[in-house]
């Protein structure tokens, strides 16, 4: 039977029929929704790591323990796994582990933009790519079969348009899992990397990428397709799609395995086209080994960009640029003059938005972190100065305070994103002594991702109740004295927090604890403007809420436009009411 | 057969989604190959969303690139206007009247495009144009969780699929308690 899957159900699909028995991660867009759909499987164990190195050292646990592992992560959470990643390929496994590594050219939800072949490259393991839902799926099982018989981790990268994109999979059955409890293979020359241990595994790496190039020459996803040998187009992943539909007549070959490449059989490719083209999104990975194969590669990266994801009109756009193709397709010059944007920003009632409103207030230097308060970075928030990785907001801080400005500068970090990787700069701040306040705003669930629940909501991935990680038992414990908890939705107990913490000038924890709006059962009565009272003074719109809107009402002495409430969008939080100083905003009488 | 290329689009919110999963799973029962291709996460929050519906003999990209659909569903009127480049010469335009001022304009200085500008650059750019009352037909229905049901219905009209598969997409979707206003939310876009 045939269904329509995403790249991620697909992938979450080929766990359960490989006979994956363990499977871990920590939400990432675009590959949260993996283990959302493993979750669903009785047969697999599964579960939120704190973070994706945690969740690849588990996975890895697993497969020593003889099992079936999978571990997947967004392209960024490699970058924190990468450590595991390192010595897991060394040490190989009794069992076998799939990495899945979501890669998101065009950062439709992340930082920075990275091409994780590289790793593959780098931590000498092999990579396979899918082109669709169908071989998302059947890869996990071809990378678990490469883990047990070339004893390595196997890397499976998609992208964010392979993750996000649905396509018909043909569905199979589940294979039988090793889930039966062996004695440990006590094996410590193996797996454990002291380093006369780990020199004596090297060579053995070096030996497994030999052999797994020989194997990539018979892969049977590493195929030709001919057609027209004038033209030759090397693609792999998602671009390989857009390729077909751009060059319909050309021969292909496919590279269903990016690391280690297939010599003789691009060798041979080559040798039997006129010219050779390369269709890869982000970095000339394939080009270059092409290149030092000594392949004349006559259009690559000079045309196809670097940067971005691709769609059928870049690479159509660019292949014409190259002289590959006659015509492009011509879009329309519609004159829509200039558009207003309407870019994602914080819900109306979100709780983070009172803190920032409150930073600003006090002209601090503001490190954040990564989460949906990530939307506080732009208008008509605009109060972030710096935003790099998972993490990195309380290290910056203490940096920023230790070094000296003229300002303070402060951490803002979720609670999820604290779990995560806030925890060792936490302890910095306080073992070496900065007056830095760091911020939780804890709203009890990993939000942006899709509310998936974290060490201190009290529940795990597979529903059952659990321990609720406590932030300021775990301050006490690094050794704060200044620790407080405030309602952030209380504007006067937020500022008194605030202003309490930083004036102690000691290092400083201060815990801003209210729901995400998604967590209400109902929503809480909403509030309006009384329009005789208001006199169009503006600070409720500096709060930067969605719901609260210019009227059409103007006040006569000012030529201001009064203001409103949209009454779909308002949450109910009540923080506009506590900024008018006209007593001008009520709660709607029911 | 040509591959048919569909773009829906919206606001964060109003059921872009849920009517592109419908639309994708009618093309499989009508007896295509199908890709769908949709982006997730950040700009879910209130933002411009688009996702994209092709149905064909084969049909290789989740995506197509500007000046390339052949019909945009667009859930408001100025993102109707946002993606049309998407939209090729001979394209059919369906645009809900609904108008969703983003923050520039509520609380900001710019000016939400005027009806005559929309308009002017739909007729322009497409084949043909409508701009429906698919909130105001769901909310006679009851509910304005069903616009996105009224429009695939007025979209079916101009599509070579019986009505009867997409009646049974709606069922196999749709909570059991709501079938039966979605069938009527969907004959009311039918009748747009």
């Amino acid at each position: 039977m045939k269904v329509l899957l995403s790249g991620n159900e697909a992938v979450a699909r080929g766990a359960y029929e490989s006979g994956v028995v363990f499977a871990s991660a920590y939400p990432g867009t675009p590959t949260t929704e993996i283990l959302e759909n493993i979750v669903q499987y009785d047969e697999i164990y599964a579960e939120w790591s704190p973070n994706e190195k945690v969740a690849l050292d588990a996975a890895i646990g697993a497969a020593y323990a003889g099992k079936r592992a999978l571990a997947a992560m967004k392209h960024v959470g490699l970058n924190v796994a990468a450590e595991a990643l390192f010595y897991s390929s060394h040490t190989g496994f009794d069992g076998a582990l799939v990495i899945v590594s979501g890669d998101d050219p065009g950062m439709h939800s992340s930082q920075n933009e990275q091409d994780n072949r590289h790793y593959a490259k780098f931590a000498k393991v092999p990579m396979l790519e899918p082109t669709d839902s169908q071989e998302a799926k059947d890869f996990v099982g071809s990378a678990l079969d490469i883990s047990e018989e070339f004893d390595t981790p196997v890397l499976l990268r998609l992208s964010t348009r392979i993750c996000h994109s649905s396509a018909l999979v043909e569905l199979g059955e589940r294979k039988a899992a090793k889930d039966e409890r062996k004695p440990f293979v006590h094996n410590p020359m193996k797996y454990s990397m002291i380093p006369g241990f780990a020199r004596r595994r090297h060579p053995v790496m070096e030996q497994r990428l030999k052999d797994l190039a020989e194997y990539a020459e018979t892969f049977p996803y590493n195929k030709v397709e001919w057609g027209d040998r004038s033209l030759g187009v090397v693609a792999n992943g998602v671009a390989y799609q857009y390729a077909r539909e751009v060059f319909p007549e050309a021969s292909f070959l496919r590279l269903g395995m990016s690391w280690p490449l297939p010599e003789k059989l691009i060798r041979d490719f080559g040798s039997q086209v006129d010219k050779v083209v390369v269709v890869e999104e982000l970095d000339p990975f394939l080009e270059e080994h092409l290149k030092i194969m000594g392949i004349e590669v006559a259009v690559g990266k000079e045309f196809f960009p670097i940067l971005d994801e691709f769609n059928p009109g870049i690479v159509r756009d660019a292949a014409y640029e190259a002289g590959l193709v006659e015509e492009t397709v011509e879009v329309q010059k519609v004159d829509t003059g200039e558009l207003p944007p309407r870019p994602p920003v914080l819900c109306a009632g979100c709780p983070h938005r009172p803190v920032y409103y409150m930073l600003k207030k006090y002209g601090l230097v503001v490190n954040s972190d990564i989460g949906c308060y990530a939307l506080a970075v732009l208008p008509p928030i605009a109060t972030t100065d710096t935003l790099g990785c998972m993490g990195a907001s309380i290290g910056v801080a203490h940096g920023i305070n230790k070094a000296g400005v003229e300002e303070r500068a402060v951490a803002t970090i979720g609670d999820s994103t604290l779990w995560h990787a806030g925890m060792p700069g936490l302890l910095n701040v306080v073992y070496n002594k900065s007056n830095t306040v760091t911020i939780i705003l804890d709203n009890l669930t990993t939000a942006m991702t899709g509310h998936q629940p974290h060490p201190s909501t009290g529940r795990t991935l597979k529903g059952e109740e659990t321990v609720k990680a406590d932030f300021e038992a775990l301050a006490r414990a690094m050794g704060y004295e200044e620790v407080r908890t405030v309602d952030p939705l209380n504007l006067k107990e937020l500022e008194e927090g605030l202003k309490a913490s930083l004036d102690s000038d000691q290092p400083a924890v201060l815990v801003t604890r209210s729901p995400c709006i998604f967590l209400y059962d109902e929503r809480p009565p909403i509030y309006e403007v009384d329009l005789e009272r208001c006199n169009a003074c503006g600070r409720c719109f500096e709060i930067g809420c969605p719901a609260i809107i210019r009227s059409d009402e103007i006040h006569e002495k000012s030529g201001e436009a009064k203001a409103e409430i949209n009454s779909i969008l308002c949450f109910g939080c009540d923080v506009c009411e506590q900024v008018c100083a006209r007593d001008a905003i009520h709660k709607v009488e029911e | 057969m040509k591959t048919t290329n569909f773009a829906l689009v919206g606001v964060g919110g109003q059921g872009v989604l849920l009517a592109s999963d419908v639309l994708a799973e009618v093309g499989v029962k009508a007896g295509f190959d199908v890709k769908k291709s949709e982006v997730h996460g950040m700009a879910q929050r209130g933002g411009s969303v688009l996702s994209q519906v092709r149905w064909g003999d084969k049909v290789y990209a989740p995506l197509v690139g500007k000046g390339e659909v052949d019909y945009l569903v667009s859930f408001e009127l100025l993102e109707g206007l946002r993606w049309l480049q998407f939209l090729n010469k001979e394209g059919i335009a369906i645009v809900n009247d609904q108008r969703l001022p983003p923050l520039a304009v509520s609380s900001g200085g710019m000016e939400y495009p005027a009806q005559e500008q929309i308009e002017k650059a739909l007729s322009e750019a497409s084949r043909e144009y409508h701009i429906v009352p698919a909130l105001a037909r769901a909310q006679e229905l009851g509910t304005e969780r069903a616009t996105n049901v009224v429009l695939m219905g007025a979209l079916s009209k101009y599509l070579d699929v019986s009505e009867e598969h997409w009646l049974k997409v709606i069922e196999e979707r749709v909570p059991k308690k709501y079938v039966e206003l979605n069938r009527k939310a969907f004959a009311a876009g039918r009748g747009l």
